[in-house]
């Protein structure tokens, strides 16, 4: 277990004047525009809220409209426009913690704080929410307090945080063992077993030269881990050949977004590993002639920050980051990590890069890709966390080396996240061409019935499938194996994946923004038992739009959850058929509630029942 | 000879850096869009425009034109899916079409008529978008915003005023105005701006002309939205 420091976030009890905590905000970052959200979120911990007035002081210090300032604050679910508690506690809606009991233990911690869920305390101490998946469902139930993730949730625990929260004890005085977040590796193979010291395969590297590192990586086999599986040698080499204006204009960029419900490896990479990961940034920089490099870290992860900033400082004193790394003449890179601040959609590389640039995460039309026109118009080559390690790895094994483990079209070891129904969740590395029932064996998995695969944007499995391989040619992923025992309710899965997609739909076009939301309206008018044959024909004429028209990956995967559950778990879905006819949606004795409660009755007369309605 | 393309079996002529829908609409074939305007680079969101290429469904407003390509728009599939688009934006926002001064010279309304669609099937979600009315000669009803953008593209790129943009995030998103108040009256928005005059339905309207023209001879009660617009095509050639 590694106990993290827990950073020193301003909040709560030592709330600043606004002018004074924007000025901080502003002294440590300057006004770059392009700084604006890492802006927002500094003013943001310096006074648990954004208020207009803070707005208009950052719009008018980077010259920038008010409205645009007002239009990015609002867009990331960490950033809030009203008031929130000096305490916000975020519980995680994620299915596996729900399974967990996370819902019951949010009731009970809401019942003793006298709250309802999403709502500011009369004395504004308080407020509890859901947000969605904080990385942390292999030791769930967790929540965020003011950013700091809470593990191991128990009705005790629960017990415990009312009655700080009640004392206004500051989080400085919270018991240490509350913010521990395990790192439970349960597996390791080449990756999580390599003592490589950092530098051993930047030298390496500028030995092969800068072709010599290209061809070694494409040799290698190499895939992007973020799930999508494209060349990382050819992605480098695309990017390389895209005209620069300046020199080593180029951008390279790891994403830490890992938004994917059920996934935290990359958590425990940068936990663990920080050097391999940073290291495989400088390669790419070495590859690419990159000048600029970002970590784009998300926002549950803030609590990490001072851990991977004390690395890069480690690096640059060892002449590994910063100017002439090596003492080599012009080989100039340095990293910058940027925060997200809750927003799913910016794991999607475009997204991402606009959210860099200090804007609303919205994915941007493709082609042109970022290797050609990425952050600032400039080549850009955005990577994954556990691709990035990889490459420290290729450059130090060699290519052919690395291709002889795994699959011939997968080649190397995957980190799996695993949780749910398993008596060891935790990550796991394999080579790629496990087998399902593989990784199940060895999380002590007893008779599960499906795997959710790759997280809600993923594939469901069922048990009769658990013979395929983990491998891009048969069910890719990005590593979340979230485990569901013989009680587990399929319709209750996909019900939850429908919610976070409608709750991370950036809006953007049209089938996303509403088709998300119908989605949800119809999987909720279903578990409400007012489903009939009519509604799952229009659930499958909403996915089919969504797969075919939407702008990104979000809204083309938003359906997969409830397609794969119609098709493999169908008894779950009928089971919230009461009536195999049509069945309205809308409920007559329901629409009368209003009445109820303004004429203060609730007796028999006051109701319609089926026969009199 | 010029490079070409084939449109739902019809040879397409079209120029280097154009794009699908422009192309088409300069040879006389309809693409129905809501968020694209040729004074604008393309946009993609509606997604009205959406055509088949190899398999694949794309906005022809963001696809280039490439010689050779094989494009499907008018067919059943495609159709039926711009039809479930326009329900959406129906769906999503409060448009109550008889009371709405915009009725007649509206392209929502005016392509929900092209494509025949009757009535929505979805359950309408009815949010609560109070009408910003402060400003002395333009009034807000965001009630029927379908997020085309055009006002903000329209105020940032031509009136360089920044006086739209937007908030929020997923279905709860919604347009904002340059003040910290929060009301039109406080921005430096001018009813001559293109901004004031760019909205395709009915949230930017001007006070004091209610229904000049009768409903029944406006715009596109006279002649369809996919004709008018063609037209308009030939007449910017012309």
């Amino acid at each position: 277990m590694t106990a993290l420091p827990v950073a020193p976030v301003v909040s709560a009890e030592e709330a600043l004047p606004v002018d004074e905590a924007v000025d901080a905000a502003l002294e440590r970052r300057g006004t770059d525009p392009t700084l604006l959200l890492q802006i927002l979120i500094e003013t943001q911990a310096r006074l648990s809220w954004l208020p207009p007035h803070a707005l208009s002081r950052i719009a008018a210090a980077l010259n920038l409209p008010y409205a645009h300032v007002q239009g990015v604050a609002s867009f990331y679910s960490f950033l809030s426009l009203r008031p929130v508690g000096r305490y916000r506690l975020l519980f995680a809606d994620n299915i596996v913690e729900e399974m967990q009991g996370s819902r019951a233990l949010m009731a009970e911690l809401c019942r003793k704080l006298w709250l309802e869920p999403g709502k500011l305390s009369e004395d504004q101490l308080v407020s509890v929410d859901v947000t969605s998946c904080i990385g942390m469902s292999d030791q769930g139930p967790s929540l965020l307090v003011n950013g700091l993730p809470v593990t191991r949730l128990t009705p005790e625990r629960i017990g415990e945080i009312a009655t700080l929260v009640r004392d206004e004890i500051p989080l400085a005085g919270w018991p240490q063992e509350f913010f521990v977040v395990a790192d439970n590796v349960r597996r390791r193979d080449i990756l999580l077993s390599s003592a490589l010291q950092p530098g051993d395969a930047l030298r390496k590297a500028v030995a092969h030269g800068l072709d010599g590192l290209v061809a070694e990586v494409q040799r290698s086999g190499l895939r992007g881990r973020g799930g999508a599986g494209f060349s990382t040698g050819r992605k480098w080499e695309l990017c390389r050949q895209a005209p620069v204006h300046e020199p080593r204009g180029r951008v390279v960029v790891c994403n830490a977004d890992e938004g994917e419900p059920g996934t935290f490896k990359d958590r425990v990479l940068l936990t663990l590993m920080p050097d391999h990961v940073f290291e495989g940034m400088t390669l790419a920089s070495f590859a690419l002639e990159a000048k600029r490099g970002f970590l784009y870290l998300r926002g549950e992860y803030r609590y990490m920050r001072d851990h991977l900033e004390a690395v890069l400082a480690r690096r640059r004193r060892e002449g590994l980051l910063g100017r002439s790394i090596l003492g080599i003449e012009d080989f100039d890179f340095d990293i910058d990590i940027h925060l997200g601040a809750g927003a799913y959609v910016c794991g999607e590389e475009t997204a991402l890069i606009e959210s860099l640039e200090g804007k609303r995460g919205v994915p941007r039309i493709r082609p042109p890709f970022p290797v050609a026109h990425g952050y600032l118009g400039r080549p850009t080559s955005v990577n994954n966390v556990e691709t990035l390690a990889l490459a420290t790895l290729v450059t130090a094994l060699g290519g052919e080396a690395f291709a002889k483990i795994g699959t011939s079209q997968s080649t190397g070891t995957k980190l799996l996240s695993v949780s749910g129904d398993c008596a060891e969740p935790g990550v796991y590395e394999f080579p790629f061409g496990a087998t399902f029932g593989e990784v199940l064996a060895a999380c002590g998995a007893d008779r599960p019935k499906a795997v959710q695969h790759g997280g809600a944007a993923g594939i469901t499995i069922a048990e009769r499938e658990f013979g395929r391989r983990v491998a891009f040619e048969d069910a890719p992923t990005a590593g979340a194996f979230m485990v569901f025992g013989q009680n587990r309710d399929m319709f209750e899965v996909a019900r939850n994946f429908v919610r976070f997609f409608a709750h991370e739909s950036c809006g953007f076009c049209t089938p996303c923004r509403i088709g998300t939301t119908l989605l949800k309206d119809l999987m909720q008018k279903l578990e409400a038992g007012h489903g009939s044959p009519l509604d799952l024909a229009e659930i499958e004429r909403l996915n089919h739009l969504l797969q075919a028209t939407s702008h990104c990956g979000l809204g083309q995967a938003a359906a997969n959850p409830v397609l794969d559950g119609m098709r493999k778990f169908r008894p779950a879905f009928d089971a919230r058929m009461l009536n195999k006819e049509f069945q309205p949606a809308f409920s007559l004795d329901a629409a009368l509630e209003r009445a109820r409660q303004m004429t203060g009755r609730d007796d028999a007369q006051a109701h319609l029942t089926e026969e009199r309605a | 000879m010029s490079k070409a393309f084939r449109l739902d079996g019809v040879s397409v002529p079209f120029e280097d850096g154009e794009s699908v829908l422009a192309a088409a609409r300069k040879a006389g074939h309809f693409i129905p869009h809501l968020c694209w305007d040729e004074r604008f680079p393309p946009h993609g969101s509606c997604k009205l425009c959406v055509v088949k290429i190899d398999g694949r469904q794309v906005s022809a407003c963001a696809t280039p034109a490439r010689e050779g390509l094989v494009v499907q728009s008018a067919t059943e599939e495609i159709v039926d899916e711009r039809r479930e688009l326009i329900t959406m934006l129906f769906t999503e926002g409060n448009h109550f079409c008889p009371c709405c001064e915009k009725s007649g010279n509206c392209q929502l309304q005016a392509l929900a008529y092209d494509l025949e669609i009757l009535a929505p099937r979805h359950n309408r979600f009815f949010p609560d978008r109070p009408v910003d009315a402060s400003h002395p000669d333009i009034l807000l009803d965001f009630n029927r915003c379908i997020f085309c953008e055009l006002c903000i593209r329209a105020s940032r790129d031509v009136d360089k005023k920044n006086v739209f943009a937007l908030g929020g995030r997923g279905i709860d998103k919604h347009l904002v105005v340059n003040a910290e108040s929060e009301r039109l009256a406080d921005t430096n928005l001018d009813k001559d701006d293109l901004a004031a005059n760019i909205c395709p339905v009915g949230v930017i309207l001007h006070k004091r002309h209610g229904f000049a023209v009768p409903i029944g001879e406006r715009i596109y009660d006279k002649e369809p939205i996919s004709a008018l617009d063609l037209a308009a095509a030939e007449e910017e050639r012309s």
